[in-house]
């Protein structure tokens, strides 16, 4: 086959992987309400935000899914939060301390927390994702262990942190020491990668509202997360789903907890800037 | 996660002959039997094979659970209340462990 005809069978299989239909469309006539408290899913974009209006991830999912984030009790993630809210009161390592002897009812001391990460952390001089803060608690503080960054006990303690600022509006410094780390993240949006050649910007921006084949593509926030994925049967972190979706268009993905991960974690959270945190939510 | 804990959700108090909504969900990995792990050796089946819901010692739901059924399964059903008494919820794990949990319902 010739160079030529070679870039238009790639070209062909490139438009055919976006499909348009009605029936794509994010629903946004439903309001996510639970115990009686509204969520606000939808925010005003940001001035420098490429979209019209910020749509949660929620309102691209099926009825069926969204109704398991409706009720604390049907979703199945507050597995995790119950086993997050054991740990802050388990005492570990040589300090014999727990979360709680420093940081007391995390309804208190928690909330709002998950609304403003990553965080510039002054002493390290870098930004801190709640991963980080949790592990640098447990080094510093307890004289414990670090947990890995997927381990169930940091995921259900990041899920019990998060919960605590869930409906605050995600508000995340971007300039002064962190611009640097917004700008490495904003270039890895914005870089094709991978065999499929293709950019965050591609699917999440361009794209969003369509179908990827069976999958509904949305405007990429990361306000829901860690998220139950049902399709991992169990709680994730971001830095997860980053890593599948570079799997996906076939890229080398970075490792979890990796500078760029964290600068991308940073890009994204200031894009969905306004949007409630809706930890832990429910996904496809 | 990576203990097996029950969750219930169930009223407290009910008028007599009222009917209420029991909802279970337990956190278990509900390993199929079919996966293989990275060296290709078969990775055990362990799943809630049965689920019981006794009122008074009177069976009101039971039901097998299949390899099929994906983690933290989740069973809503609905019952009977005639009088006060205790839910006795069972679930059996493959393993050989029964995990049990008693609510109390007051008819007023």
């Amino acid at each position: 086959m010739t160079k030529w005809a070679m870039r238009i069978v790639g070209m062909a299989a490139g438009v055919g992987l976006f499909a348009t239909s009605a029936l794509a469309e994010p629903n946004l006539d439903v309001q996510l309400e639970i115990d009686g408290e509204l969520i606000g899913t939808m925010a005003e974009a940001p001035a420098d935000s490429p979209f019209n209006q910020l749509v949660s991830g929620w309102h691209y999912r099926t009825d069926e899914t969204r109704a398991l984030q409706s009720d604390d009790f049907d979703n199945p993630a507050f597995l995790a939060v119950d086993y997050g809210e054991e740990l802050w009161n388990t005492v570990e390592g040589s300090e014999n301390k727990s979360c709680a002897s420093c940081h007391d009812d995390a309804s208190a001391s928690m909330a709002g927390v998950r609304a403003s990460m990553p965080k510039w952390n002054e002493a390290a001089e870098r930004p801190f994702t709640m991963e980080n803060f949790v592990n640098n608690c447990r080094e510093e503080q307890m004289g414990a262990e670090p947990w890995k960054w997927e381990a169930p006990e940091m995921l259900a303690m990041t899920s019990f942190i998060g919960v605590q600022s869930r409906g605050m509006p995600i508000n995340v410094q971007v300039d002064g020491p962190m611009e640097p780390w917004f700008e490495k993240g904003k270039d890895i949006y914005h870089t094709r990668v991978g065999q499929l050649d293709m950019s965050c910007a591609n699917c999440h921006q361009q794209h969003n509202g369509q179908m990827i084949r069976a999958d509904h593509l949305s405007q990429g926030h990361s306000n829901g997360f860690p998220t139950y994925r049902l399709k991992w049967q169990g709680v994730g972190s971001l830095h997860r789903r980053f890593t599948g979706c570079m799997r996906n268009i076939r890229a080398q993905p970075y490792k979890r907890g990796s500078d760029e991960f964290i600068a991308l974690e940073l890009y994204v959270a200031h894009r969905g800037s306004g949007l409630a945190v809706e930890t832990p939510s429910v996904r496809q | 996660m990576a203990k097996v804990k029950p969750r219930v959700r169930i009223p407290k108090t009910a008028s007599a002959g009222e009917v209420i909504t029991i909802k279970t969900l337990i956190s278990h990995p509900m390993e199929s039997g079919q996966r293989k792990d990275k060296e290709g050796n078969v990775i055990p089946r362990r799943i809630i094979n049965k689920f019981t819901c006794e009122f008074n010692g009177q069976i009101v739901f039971a039901c097998d659970l299949e390899p099929a059924i994906s983690a933290n399964p989740y069973l809503e059903f609905s019952m009977m209340v005639p009088e006060s008494g205790t839910v006795t919820m069972t679930w059996v794990d493959d393993d050989g462990s029964v995990y049990t949990q008693e609510k109390n319902i007051k008819v007023e």
